[in-house]
């Protein structure tokens, strides 16, 4: 007789609740009492990826720090969308300073605590992918190398959205922005440049880097919870899907951030001391195109002329991820 | 308003600013028909008593089936669950084993005592039904539900129909049908036995304000084969009634059966366990255009019982029959080829269908019979007024539950017939399809399969083959419904919205979207993964 076992929940731990779950076992976004830390009213765009994001870890880094958060931001969309004067849509203390310097604020405001002794009111800086791994990387690279105790989150939404799409180092190859157009033999953003700044972080050999995209709210909420675990410098790396700047449609944000997992172009993975400590296997592996096709910003990737070479070029970065990060470890034989 | 030191912005202060207006979408919460409901002849709400039965509420659960079909225990042994054939997550991995759980709740309720109080008050209507399968009975349940005195009167001595004289007792263990029977009869029901109906016009004249005629199908077709005087030729149906009875007809050592439904096979299946050496089915097509089900062809096969596909019986004789081998023509219709073989035979029992005794409409000149079976109107009266008919007896598929279907649909009709109203059935939702969900938050889960007895061994007895499901296995399977087209509170519109504007009611309540701040993105709509969200266009 073929029997299995009775926790056999439903949707597992995919969905945001599941109602067969105890409270205790429910994410922190399924909880009626969650924080909102970024709550209505904001003007983000319908869809925003940044927006879902933030919450999600803004909410689970106040159910680990018990409310004591004060959280830096750096400026970009999130800060302009949540804060245009005088309305504010954020629940937490929340402070804005620059565009280069969050992660210097938020070492300041850590010292600050320090010397009150405060050291229970835990403190996050965050900001967009411009102004981490470009305008404000500096800064960042100071607060990992003293070890800050810092958690600072990247929200990665692969340029530079709020001031018209323009190229940041963390905007991937071939793709489009308004200043790396779809014109010449090789279109979009050039291939083997930019940041990866995951990895620079790990590096710096910081207690606890991490990535996470807004498709898998567990994973999301599980890593800010083990961040708050650690003191010292740690880094959080959201891919958040922008539907204005990545020309996808607003109800798809969710589903193209699980493509791209799910393609192996974004490994979701977590590292400690410089060392990977674990990733995310893919549960349904898709190819790139999968990804790509539902994107503006790829699609002189398919029209007029389907460009194979480029495609790719770029399932080939991804197959490298798969095998870097051990995402398919079933198959990790025959690869 | 004054702010402390260093506050320059009031805390979410950005409820002032109502983002709905930017919307020209809106996501609306709906309830759409599940293919499970929507296939089921009996209109089961398989969707509502899975959910029900997720969190281990049984009886809830067993209760709202109850509402459409008095009989789950049955049903998880007879149906030929329709509702999986068409189950969603048959796309996904496996079709969710609704019939086996169907049978674990079922059984649960006779091992219970559950019984069916009738609360409503008594409409002083008085109905006939005549004939106790499960055509009648469901009949008989719906309206005694309703209020109405229900008389049933059957030719048997014991209720039943074919689920007692037709289905062997290896399929559905006769227990198991005398108490959702009893359950019946513990509503009010009376039960008029070995009253045999022959004039209807009679019974009418006995006081009855309607009468609901669910005689079924009981006599064997009949084909013409040219036989030897002492050739042993019997009839399928009668073979299985003197079994029910307790004897023991004379097949002998060999028994061929000729047909290829699922009579045939019952009748098969119950030479072998009566002690025939070779019990062999002779079908003038192929396996695949064989009508009986095909898990009941593997069963038999499976209990030694042979298949002789492609071929005619031709003559009979003591001991010996001619058969002669068919082809399939380019349209599928079997033609003879000229080639004949002997087979040797005991007895040839005939299973090619069965037809109706339409004798007791006889004298009734406005019901009109078509092609041997008795018409009704879309609300199952025939030409008579205030006579319904059902069942076997009418054109439909037969089976136990579209019998049961046409008593619940038959006694809502002579409900609103008796008050001179019209059933208004409610309107069916759009059924749900494949790409509705977001199969991704499914988790892979196979099908828990019900263990059945080991073949040989089976087949030399009359116990039950197919074993129900213990509660952890029942309970794991009704977890692996994807709750097509109705909200399962996963939360995931309440997670995923980056406007949280979707208000969560609280656990059995739901949610709300909260349209002051509802920009329209549709997220919500894409994952939800039972597809309970649709988008409508704003008014503009
Ligand atoms: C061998 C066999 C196996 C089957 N297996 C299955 C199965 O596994 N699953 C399934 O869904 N279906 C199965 N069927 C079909 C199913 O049994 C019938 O479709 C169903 O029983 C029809 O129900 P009914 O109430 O219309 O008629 P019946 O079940 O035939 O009941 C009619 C009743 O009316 C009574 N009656 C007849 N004439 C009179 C009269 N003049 N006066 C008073 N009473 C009268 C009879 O005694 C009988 O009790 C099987 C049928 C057979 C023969
Ligand atoms: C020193 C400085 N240079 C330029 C700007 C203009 N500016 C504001 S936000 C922004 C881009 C933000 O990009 P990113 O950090 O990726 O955040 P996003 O808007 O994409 O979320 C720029 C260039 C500025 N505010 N300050
Ligand atoms: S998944 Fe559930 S609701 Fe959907 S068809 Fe199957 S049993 Fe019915
Ligand atoms: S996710 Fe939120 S904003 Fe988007 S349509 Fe649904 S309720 Fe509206
Ligand atoms: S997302 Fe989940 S909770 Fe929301 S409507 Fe769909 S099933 Fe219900
Ligand atoms: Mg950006």
């Amino acid at each position: 007789m073929s029997t299995t076992p009775v926790k056999f929940y439903q949707v597992g731990s995919f969905a945001v609740g599941n109602r067969l779950l105890p409270a205790a076992a429910g994410s922190v976004q399924s909880d009626m009492e969650r924080t909102n830390a970024l709550t209505s009213g904001h003007r983000a765009c319908q869809g925003c990826g940044e927006a879902l994001g933030a919450r999600y870890a803004m909410d689970a880094a106040m159910r680990a720090a018990n409310d004591k958060v004060i959280a830096v931001n750096a400026t970009g969309c999130l800060e302009v969308f949540s804060t245009p004067y005088p309305e504010s849509s954020w629940r937490i203390a929340w402070l804005h300073s620059l565009f280069g310097n969050a992660p210097a604020v938020a070492t300041g405001v850590a010292a600050a605590l320090r010397a009150k002794g405060r050291t229970e009111v835990r403190v996050i800086g965050q900001g967009g992918d411009g102004a981490t791994v470009d305008i404000g990387f500096g800064p960042l690279s100071g607060m990992f190398e003293r070890n800050d105790d810092v958690l600072y989150i990247c929200y990665d939404n692969e340029a530079y959205m709020n001031t018209g799409v323009q190229r940041s180092g963390a905007t991937p190859a071939a793709a489009r922005t308004a200043t790396t157009q779809a014109v010449g033999p090789e279109p979009g953003n050039v291939f083997g440049q930019g940041k990866n700044v995951p990895r620079i972080a790990m590096a710096h050999e910081i207690p606890y880097v991490a990535t996470a995209t807004v498709a898998d709210l567990r994973d999301l909420e599980a890593k800010v919870a083990r961040a708050m675990e650690f003191r010292g410098a740690r880094y959080l790396h959201v891919l958040v899907p922008c539907p204005l700047g990545w020309g996808s449609q607003s109800c798809d944000t969710v589903k193209i951030a699980r493509l791209a997992t799910q393609s192996g172009l974004f490994p979701v993975f977590e590292a400690e001391r410089g060392e990977v400590v674990s990733s995310t296997p893919i549960r349904q592996r898709v190819m790139v195109e999968e990804y790509l096709k539902l994107q503006g910003r790829y699609s002189h990737l398919f029209s007029p002329k389907r460009r194979d070479d480029v495609i790719d070029r770029l399932q080939a970065a991804a197959d490298r991820n798969i095998k870097r990060y051990n995402l398919m470890p079933e198959e990790a034989g025959d690869l | 308003m004054e702010k402390p030191f260093a506050i320059t912005l009031q805390v979410e202060s950005s409820l002032a600013n109502h983002t709905g207006s930017w919307r020209v979408e809106r996501p609306q919460y709906v309830n759409l028909m599940p293919p499970c409901n929507n296939a089921c002849p009996a209109g089961e709400n398989v969707q509502k008593w899975l959910y029900t039965a997720e969190d281990g509420s049984y009886e809830e659960a067993w209760r709202a089936l109850i509402v459409e079909n008095p009989f789950p225990a049955i049903m998880g042994r007879v149906c030929y669950h329709p509702c999986q054939t068409v189950c969603s997550r048959g796309q996904l991995d496996e079709a969710v084993g609704i019939n086996s759980v169907e049978r674990f709740l079922g059984d649960l309720a006779i091992e219970k005592g559950w019984s069916i109080p009738v609360t409503a008050p008594s409409t002083g209507f008085k109905v006939l039904i005549i004939g106790a399968g499960p055509t009648g009975l469901s009949a008989a349940y719906h309206l005694r539900r309703m209020g109405h005195a229900v008389t049933i009167r059957d030719a048997a001595d014991v209720a039943g129909g074919m689920m007692r004289f037709g289905i062997p007792k290896y399929r559905l263990p006769r227990n198991i049908l005398n108490a959702e029977i009893a359950r019946i009869e513990d509503m009010g029901v009376r039960f008029q036995l070995n009253h045999k109906v022959d004039n209807v016009q009679d019974a009418i004249d006995d006081g009855f304000d309607a009468v609901f005629l669910a005689v079924g199908a009981q006599i064997g077709k009949r084909a013409y084969i040219p036989a030897g005087e002492a050739a042993r030729i019997l009839d399928a149906v009668n073979v299985l009634h003197d079994v029910a009875d307790g004897e023991a007809p004379l097949l002998g050592r060999k028994v061929v059966v000729y047909g290829g439904g699922n009579t045939a096979i019952d009748v098969a299946r119950t030479a072998k366990r009566l002690g025939a050496d070779e019990a062999m089915i002779v079908y003038r097509r192929t396996r695949e255009k064989a009508p009986a089900n095909d898990t009941e062809i593997q069963e038999a096969i499976e209990e030694g019982v042979l298949m002789k596909w492609l071929s005619t019986v031709k003559h009979a004789d003591a001991g010996v029959l001619k058969i002669e081998r068919m082809e399939l023509d380019d349209k599928g219709f079997p033609q003879p080829t000229g080639e004949f073989e002997d087979l040797e035979a005991d007895s040839l029992v005939l299973a090619l269908g069965q037809e109706v005794d339409l004798s007791l409409v006889n004298n009734l000149p406005d019901v009109e019979v078509r092609d041997g079976v008795v018409h009704v109107d879309p609300n199952m009266m025939t030409g008579r007024a205030g006579i319904f008919a059902g069942g076997d007896m009418v054109p439909a598929e037969r089976t136990v539950t579209t019998g049961v279907g046409h008593g619940k649909k038959a006694a809502r009709n002579i409900d609103a017939w008796l008050r001179k109203e019209k059933f208004e059935k409610e309107p069916i939702p759009r059924v749900v399809e494949y790409s509705d969900l977001n199969p991704w938050y499914y988790t892979d889960a196979p099908h828990a399969v019900r263990p059945r007895l080991e073949g040989v061994r089976r087949a030399s007895n009359f116990d039950e083959v197919v074993q129900g499901l213990d509660e952890s296995t029942a309970l794991y399977e009704a977890r692996r419904c994807m709750s097509c087209g109705n909200c399962f509170e996963c939360d995931n519109c309440f997670g995923v919205c980056p406007d949280n504007a979707v208000i969560k009611l609280g656990p059995g309540k739901g949610f709300e979207f909260n349209l002051d701040y509802c920009k329209g993105c549709g997220i919500c709509v894409s994952e939800c993964p039972s597809g309970s969200i649709i988008m409508i266009p704003e008014k503009s």
